[in-house]
């Protein structure tokens, strides 16, 4: 069975909430895994969304964070102050799906501005949402982006959310309470923060994935762990299971 | 005691020139019939402020209605860019627009602060962002018992807010029910406030997990069937998903823009 770089991408991080009890999710992507998991190997996943749907299990994809399915499907649907105050910045909430229009080596990310002027921006991004939060309590924090020069850059144009700040101790200095971003899955393969540096280092890349495409799509001179794994290619039951979720009724 | 008004006459009463406006709804009962009907009264210099501006504030911002947006994410859900937000923000089209700039945590608080009567609140947040070199309205502070650093946000206090319900009674008490988001807390936090709902009912039969806003707690309700769509209403009707889509090509172009615009003057 062939497979795509963005299912690899899906599948690698729904086989990363394994063992976790609840995960703060995203549209798009994170959604899209976080529910992938559940049918897999995380049935008694929490799936926590902003708009204030805790322990959803949608039938089908959400097409947004607020759908229906989420509330009808929900243990407790609670307000917008108590999601954030009670259940996220409480630290009540496992595992944090961020995604990033620009990602530098310390796993800070961009979604605000493009350009280097915040007040005239070459390209205006939706803004911060409920990332910046996300990352800062969440315990942990998985990032899920496609690999290219335009997303892993030297610099983001704009801190939106802190991953890593300028390294080792930083997150302590801001008085963040999560791990941080402990994974970033992209379509090439897996990066995980050095436990000393806290640079982003390459440890994984998926079947069929060069170091080499990997260091040529980030725009850092990118660490590469002593041996680089390769990752699981998907399961024909994974798959199935993915295509019936992405590829089923709209709802 | 709300008043039982018609849309147009609601708005044009309650929503003035200059006025900082709330039209909130996360995702569910977005206030869209009323927005729109903003847009036919020309009204300008507005404060727009929302969570999450969507396609009615890109309307609004297109329209002209706006000077300046307080928001945490402005985007078209599941689809992609505000077209409109982002040709006044890089472009200045029609109007420059002001930006104050939030995250969804900090925005939540600011609408709680307003509807404590209180003139900030506090949460953990921003730290190490950019938002902090840019956005005035927060700043940090000093927890008086422990000394920890912690975040202040200034309150948000709108001259009126606007939001969409299922039901209200004749008496002008109002329920809404399914994901409720912030809409208590702004129309708590708003010195007006104008309540779109689906129908009038003699009896507001309870609801699991329903918020109910008093009669007396609001300005006035008006009856604006289908007020909500493209979003959607609970128990009413579902999200138009095609019109998001078909909005992206609207809101790309000036000139189809414009079209539209006209088109709404009917």
């Amino acid at each position: 069975m062939s497979w795509t770089a963005e299912e690899m991408m899906t599948v690698a991080a729904a086989r990363a909430l394994a063992g976790h009890t609840s995960c703060f999710v995203g549209i798009g992507a994170p959604s899209t895994a976080a529910n992938l998991a559940r049918r897999l190997h995380a049935p008694g996943l929490a799936l926590v969304y902003e708009s204030g749907t805790i322990g959803a299990r949608p039938r089908t994809l959400p097409l947004s964070i607020g759908d229906g399915e989420l509330a009808t499907t929900a243990d407790a649907v609670v307000s917008v102050p108590e999601v954030f105050n009670y259940w996220l910045q409480a630290g009540r909430i496992d595992v944090g799906f961020l995604a990033a229009a620009q990602l530098d080596r310390f796993a800070n990310i961009n979604t605000t501005v493009i350009g280097p002027d915040y007040r005239h921006p070459t390209l205006r991004l939706p803004g911060a949402g409920g990332a910046p939060e996300i990352a800062a309590s969440c315990r942990e924090v998985f990032i899920l982006v496609r690999h290219s020069r335009r997303t892993f850059v030297e610099a983001v144009d704009f801190v939106t959310s802190v991953g890593y700040g300028d390294g080792p101790g930083a997150r302590q200095r801001l008085g963040l309470r999560g791990r941080g971003p402990v994974l970033v899955v992209t379509d090439l393969g897996v990066l995980e923060p050095d436990p000393a540096s806290c640079e982003l280092t390459l440890t994984r890349v998926h079947p069929g994935v060069e170091v080499a495409d990997v260091r040529a799509a980030t725009g850092w001179e990118l660490a590469v762990a002593g041996p680089v794994t390769e990752t699981e290619p998907p399961t024909e039951d994974e798959l199935a299971l993915l295509r019936a979720l992405t590829e089923g009724p709209v709802p | 005691m709300a008043e039982l008004v018609g849309l147009a006459e609601g708005i044009r009463e309650l929503v003035r020139d200059g006025d900082t406006v709330a039209l909130e709804g996360f995702t569910h009962l977005i206030p869209v019939a009323a927005g729109q009907e903003i847009i036919r009264a020309g009204r300008r210099e507005l404060e727009l402020v929302r969570m999450t501006p969507d396609i009615v504030y890109d309307q609004l911002i297109g329209a002209g209605c706006a000077r300046k947006l307080v928001f945490s994410w402005g985007g078209n859900p599941g689809v992609g860019s505000l077209h409109r937000l982002r040709d006044a923000v890089e472009h200045g089209w029609p109007a420059p627009l002001e930006l104050d700039e939030h995250s969804h945590a900090g925005m939540a608080n600011r609408y709680a602060a307003g509807a404590a009567g209180l003139p900030f609140a506090v949460l953990r947040g921003y730290a190490g962002t950019d938002l902090v070199h840019h956005t005035t309205t927060l700043a940090p502070i000093s927890c008086p018992f422990t000394g920890e650093r912690l975040t202040a946000v200034a309150a948000l206090r709108p001259d009126v807010a606007v939001i969409h319900a299922q039901r209200a009674d004749r008496a002008g008490n109002v329920q809404l029910w399914g994901i409720t988001g912030v809409q208590k807390e702004a129309v708590f936090a708003a010195r007006r406030s104008l309540v779109t709902v689906e129908e009038v009912v003699d009896v507001l039969d309870p609801r699991p997990g329903a918020v109910v806003l008093p009669s007396w707690v609001l300005t006035a309700v008006a009856v604006a069937p289908g007020g909500a769509r493209p979003s959607y209403a609970q128990g009413y009707y579902d999200r138009d998903n095609a019109y998001y889509q078909w909005w992206d090509t609207i809101s790309r172009d000036r000139d189809a823009f414009t079209g539209w615009r006209k088109g709404l003057r009917q």
